[in-house]
């Protein structure tokens, strides 16, 4: 029996059988060389952009260019006040976002009655998350600033920030929370345990390395968001830090977007510094955020 | 060893909890008192009818053994009496089912009651991604059984005859067990939490045959202090554990109903309905 059939795949590897595997053969190089050239050119393009910025950039690196303030005068202009906005802003957008959209995730996933409602709501998050910042930058500039009265301020700033990366934070969450084995809450509600005990103790720590991925991708893409900061109230031009929520300010990209602006060949060459200095802060957001997974997923011991 | 007496609900009813201690009865002279009563329960997943009128009634320290063919309602039905079911979208559960004469299918009972005295152990073992000392504890901390948990533990343990094999290896994961000692790991952890009720749906089902019959010789040692229903594909198993066994079927309309439900010894040598002897006989289909 076997024998045969060994004979019938030899029979079909010499008949018109081993032309047919040729030719798939050939297809799966090709389709391996077309995604091969896409990663290569996505990684050459990034490069050449980063070599560019560097070559410019570097050398008008300096400390004076993070501890001065904004300046008419090449020589003396830094980012000090841009770069505090953003660090400001950010945090705040964090601490306002993921809270929220950590809670409205674990709300829709664990709580929320499968109906008709939780639907319409769930559709509504998704598109959410595709409307224009700019939009946001509208929202929050006639809901913060003028309705709350919080005025062209890091906290008109970051609410409007938090609002534009909630959709994401909260579909990124749920996937992760999707993602944790219905087992796993079975075994936990089998114990007696109440919604909020399954979900803090098991879901949560389970999906907390995939929530941080998501929410580290939102707030990166903030933090180089211009848009709805310049709508909703940022300064283009301002030459004191911000000390406290109801404060003025700007932001990084901003200030990059003013310097690029400059018909001088020195302002050009600082806003690439600045966005080697925006870089930097992206990278070290994104070097906490793998701490942070990593320390979550050592506490789950699979 | 009286059970510390929690209320199910607030509604009147629940007192009659308060008034029943566990573990009174000595094994010797176990009364056939019933501790859970399924009355006329049906069951609905969305527009299908699952399970149709089941009714019967679960003695008190004994074991009850559910078979019967693939897909006729046994797993929807031990699932109903700790309120699984709850958990699946689009179940609807009717019927009384009555748990120290308190009906847990009403709306005014929080599941979360039930399961504290009703615990549950699955077919696929399902140990949480935390320390095997963590597995057995946790469930006891959720419930506010204070004391020397360290203690505790290894008592669960041992009950569930694993401390031997882990008494070395506390910290280590629990999913780093095999797959016998994981369900062990859950009757365990099951334990801890003290409970009235054990239901085992198929909890030797992925295991080898010497790690069901340690699961086995386990059930008879904890019949002694608590009551409990397995589900079972093995009819040898349901012949050598089990006091009572109920036989579910499917009628014509592919619903799963009650069949038989006699003493183990009654059912498997003088089976009162011809389906009951089919099945047992392995006629069926
Ligand atoms: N979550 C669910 N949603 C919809 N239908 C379900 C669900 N769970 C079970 N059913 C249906 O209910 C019926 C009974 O299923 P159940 O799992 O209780 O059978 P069972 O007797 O445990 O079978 P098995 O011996 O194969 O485990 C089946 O027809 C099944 O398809
Ligand atoms: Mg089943």
């Amino acid at each position: 029996m076997s024998a045969a059939v060994g004979e019938d795949l030899l029979a079909a590897d010499a008949g018109g059988g081993r032309d047919q595997l040729r030719a798939r053969q050939r297809r799966a190089t090709a389709v391996s060389w077309v995604f091969l050239a896409a990663v290569v050119f996505a990684v050459v393009v990034l490069l050449v952009l980063l070599v560019a910025v560097a070559y410019r950039g570097v050398p008008s690196l300096s400390w004076s260019l993070l501890s001065s303030k904004a300046s008419r005068n090449a020589e003396s202009a830094g980012l000090q006040t841009a770069l505090f906005g953003t660090l400001w802003v950010i945090s705040l957008t964090a601490i306002i976002a993921l809270p929220v959209g950590i809670g409205a995730a674990i709300y829709l996933e664990e709580y929320a009655p499968r109906n008709w409602w939780t639907r319409a709501l769930q559709t509504n998050i998704a598109n959410l998350a595709g409307v224009p910042s700019v939009v946001y930058g509208l929202l929050g500039l006639g809901i913060f600033a003028n309705f709350f009265g919080f005025g062209r301020s890091i906290i008109t700033g970051a609410l409007t920030m938090a609002l534009l990366i909630l959709p994401v934070i909260i579909i990124a969450s749920q996937e992760a929370i999707r993602a944790v084995p219905l087992s796993l809450r079975q075994g936990a509600y089998a114990l007696g345990a109440t919604p909020w005990q399954v979900s803090r103790h098991h879901v949560l720590p389970v999906a907390m390395p995939g929530i941080l991925t998501g929410t580290i991708l939102a707030l990166s893409r903030a933090i180089g968001e211009t848009a709805p900061l310049l709508v909703a109230g940022a300064a283009a031009y301002l030459t004191y830090n911000p000390d406290s929520l109801t404060d003025g300010f700007t932001a990084l990209p901003i200030q990059i977007y003013n310097w690029t602006d400059r018909p001088q060949q020195e302002f050009k060459d600082l806003a690439a510094a600045g966005i080697i200095i925006l870089l930097v802060v992206l990278i070290g957001m994104n070097a906490g955020a793998i701490y942070l997974r990593h320390r979550f997923s050592k506490k789950t011991r699979w | 060893m009286a059970t510390d007496v929690r209320t199910l609900g607030t509604n009147a009813t629940s007192g009659a909890l308060a008034t029943t201690a566990r573990n009174s009865a000595p094994k010797s002279e176990r009364s056939s008192e019933r501790i859970v009563e399924l009355e006329a329960v049906n069951v609905f997943y969305g527009a299908f009818h699952a399970v149709k009128d089941v009714t019967f009634d679960v003695p008190k320290n004994r074991i009850t053994a559910l078979i019967g063919p693939s897909g006729c309602g046994k797993s929807t039905v031990i699932r109903c009496i700790n309120r699984m079911n709850d958990l699946v979208p689009g179940a609807r559960v009717e019927g009384r089912i009555n748990y120290h004469g308190v009906d847990i299918c009403s709306a005014k009972v929080d599941p979360v009651e039930v399961r504290r005295r009703i615990g549950m152990v699955f077919q696929k073992p399902n140990p949480f991604p935390k320390s095997i000392y963590d597995n057995v504890a946790w469930g006891a901390k959720i419930n506010g059984i204070k004391g020397d948990m360290n203690a505790l533990v290894e008592r669960c343990l041992r009950q569930a005859a694993l401390w031997d094999e882990v008494k070395d290896k506390l910290k280590e994961s629990g999913l780093a067990l095999s797959g016998g000692q994981q369900q062990r790991l859950c009757i365990a952890r099951t334990l801890a939490i003290n409970p009235d009720v054990i239901l085992m749906d198929e909890p030797a089902s992925a295991l080898d045959p010497i790690s069901t019959l340690k699961i086995e010789d386990l059930m008879r040692e904890l019949q002694r202090q608590y009551t409990i229903v397995i589900v079972t594909h093995n009819m040898q198993q349901a012949a050598r554990v089990s006091d009572q066994t109920v036989f579910f079927s499917l009628n014509e309309q592919r619903q799963g109903v009650l069949v038989e439900a006699s003493p183990t010894r009654e059912l498997f040598t003088n089976p009162r309905d011809q389906r009951t002897e089919d099945y047992i006989t392995g006629r069926f289909g």
